[in-house]
């Protein structure tokens, strides 16, 4: 994404009737409302940072995905959908589903047992302060930087599609979320991310079942990829066993090893902008089950985010291409294919919807990353470090200064963005930093209870350190890609797979070489925090039918069974 | 979810969904009374998909706004 390519778009796809008009501010008056009314409800820190530790499985999972649902996934995976075919799936199913299931069966009920507030106060507990101060700073960097993602693609969309102006667009947006989420807290944060969930399937779920239609059905589609691009583009797992093999230029063992138990482990399992909405669950069955929930949904979201992509692939009349082309030929980009859609099949009312459908993505990803950035901000790194004795009241309103501050860092941060060759990479480089380690740390801090707390501090900081070394080595010098993504034949997201594979090594090597050297911790502190010293609390006394167990089992079976059928 | 003192969240969603659904089902009638040039139409226009889509939103909105309407939770 370049700043020419903003200058260049002086013209916009379509034009909204009254009546999307009042759709759009209906839903802006709307998410207002909430905040307002729940502005009384937000008193206390256990409130305002936590909802009050009473959500529901089901509110709990569905604002988990939810504050997922931002930019990245609305436009993003549909132009690389559009770019590399049905492979982008694979960042919903394995990408995802494991680690969602992960995290509900496996770490879920340390996160909870501890009542921690956030993922660096688990390490606090776990491996101690510079542990905790290192993930809080890091996470608090990655998640203004993703804000401001989220905000820059949002003004891109609307500029693109409606002709607003990127400067209303940002300022609209960053100033709605700010009310609400000030106003609210975590509770109005969920609420609204709740209702964005049902107003992303109602405007974008037209656009697969009208597509199908028109192309006459899947086979057909594939037919018609076929025909426009390759057969490589409609095949999940049997063009991965060479790198040139396929179009994103991966191998299996990057999609398996890289994406489904590294990249994807480190987002669903460790980062806070989504382990918040479940550590906000009332019980430890709610708890376990909300991210099962979740799993459940997204192996749906392809559906109204991949789909379109390869509908536009195969029914598009014109040809999209990268930025950097659609720049010079004044053409129409890989991120433009969802809003192109959007315009070909929705008529006046629906196009509102569906423009209300992105926006809402978008805010939703910007209210999560503001929410967890203003909760680790207060807890761990201003009340540890800057002022340990305020009362619960100074600390819920320093949260809602740190909100608007957040919201205008991030606005800043969407300015930065314009200069970013591609939202994707620039989204996906981030991960690899910080993610990847997080995950070595949390995963061997829970599961291994020989784990020191220097050991913890120095793995996590030698894991992100590794990172940024390598993206910074392929930088400046492109052909070292063969070395980090083990062939020339690799493309940009080949990299980030690699590179959080080799970063979540160091880090787990880095972390057993340190801790072996040093004096374990006695079991006795370790209580809550390390499997097999913790007593693990049941789910309650309920039906088989109503276990975690079950329908984890119940996901990884439908999991399974699309991952062949789509083979 | 409810809060004890507070609304359901599905009240809100409802209210949502009956408001959006009523607009864009009578988005679609009027087009379906009044079509728009043939140029100026969608692809797949003659499938009218504002009339049936608005419509179940509506259905759904009006459903979930009186399942959990606040005099019905108190």
């Amino acid at each position: 994404m370049t700043l020419a390519l903003v200058a260049s778009s002086t013209s916009s796809l379509v034009h909204l009737a009254p009546i999307d008009m009042v759709i759009v501010v209906f839903y802006f008056g709307l998410v207002l409302a909430i905040g307002f009314y729940l502005k009384g409800q937000a008193n206390t820190g256990e409130d305002f940072f936590m909802a009050g530790r009473e959500m529901t499985a089901w509110v709990a999972g569905l604002s988990f995905l939810s504050a997922n649902l931002g930019a990245l996934e609305l436009m993003g995976w549909a132009g690389s959908a559009y770019q590399y075919g049905i492979l982008a799936t694979h960042w919903y199913w394995i990408g995802a589903i494991p680690a969602m299931l992960f995290l509900a069966l496996v770490m879920m009920p340390f996160y909870y047992i501890s009542k921690t507030h956030s993922v660096p106060g688990y390490l606090k507990l776990r491996f101690g302060e510079p542990a905790r101060v290192l993930s809080a700073v890091s996470f608090a960097f990655m998640t203004v930087l993703m804000s401001g993602v989220n905000m820059f693609a949002m003004a891109k969309v609307m500029q693109i599609v409606l002709g607003w102006d990127l400067n209303f667009s940002i300022w609209v947006s960053s100033l709605t979320v700010a009310v609400y989420v000030t106003l609210g807290g975590l509770r109005s944060a969920i609420f609204n991310e709740v209702l964005q969930f049902f107003l992303i399937w109602a405007g974008a779920l037209l656009i697969p079942i009208l597509g199908l239609y028109e192309a006459g059905g899947w086979s057909n589609l594939k037919v018609l990829i076929t025909q426009r691009a390759s057969e490589q583009y409609v095949h999940m797992w049997s063009t991965l066993g060479t790198f040139s093999g396929n179009p994103m230029g991966i191998h299996w063992t990057g999609i398996v090893f890289g994406l489904g138990a590294v990249i994807s482990m480190g987002y669903w399992t460790t980062d806070f902008l989504v382990v918040q909405r479940i550590l906000a669950a009332k019980d430890i069955r709610s708890a376990e089950m909300a991210p099962i929930i979740g799993a459940g949904f997204k192996m749906m979201v392809p559906i109204i985010v991949i789909l379109p992509g390869l509908l536009g692939l195969g029914l598009l009349p014109m040809k999209l291409v990268p930025e950097s082309v659609a720049v010079a030929t004044h053409g129409y980009s890989y991120n433009d294919v969802l809003p192109l859609m959007l315009a070909r099949y929705c008529g006046p009312g629906l196009l509102g919807l569906g423009i209300t459908a992105l926006i809402a993505g978008f805010m939703s990803g910007m209210a999560g990353n503001v929410s967890a950035f203003t909760t680790v901000w207060t807890y761990d790194i201003y009340r540890p470090l800057i002022n340990s004795k305020g009362s619960d009241h100074h600390y819920v309103n320093m949260g809602r200064w740190t909100t608007v501050i957040g919201v205008l860092i991030s606005v800043g941060t969407a300015y930065l963005v314009m200069h970013s060759a591609s939202i994707m990479d620039y989204v996906q480089a981030l991960f690899s930093f910080f993610i990847a380690p997080l995950f070595g740390t949390v995963v061997l801090g829970m599961l291994w209870k020989r784990a020191t707390g220097a050991g913890g501090f120095w793995g996590l900081l030698c894991g992100t350190l590794s990172s940024i070394s390598m993206w910074a080595w392929v930088k400046v010098d492109p052909t070292a890609l063969r070395y980090v993504a083990l062939s020339p034949d690799a493309k940009a997201l080949a990299q980030d797979m690699y590179q959080a594979l080799w970063s979540f090594l160091i880090c787990v090597t880095v972390t057993v070489v340190v801790s072996l050297a040093g004096k374990p911790r006695p079991d006795s502190e370790l209580a809550g925090l390390v499997y097999g010293q913790t007593q693990i609390p049941s789910v309650g006394d309920v039906p088989w039918y109503q276990k975690p167990l079950f329908w984890a089992a119940v996901v990884a079976i439908v999991f399974f069974v699309l991952n062949i059928i789509f083979w | 979810m409810t809060t004890g003192r507070s609304v359901s969240i599905w009240f809100f969603i409802g209210i949502s969904l009956l408001i959006n659904g009523v607009l864009i089902l009578g988005a679609g009638i009027y087009e379906y009374s009044h079509p728009p040039a043939p140029e100026a139409q969608v692809v797949l226009f003659r499938l009218h998909a504002s009339v049936w889509w608005g419509g179940l939103m509506t259905l759904i909105g009006a459903l979930y706004s009186w399942r959990y309407a606040p005099s019905r939770a108190s």
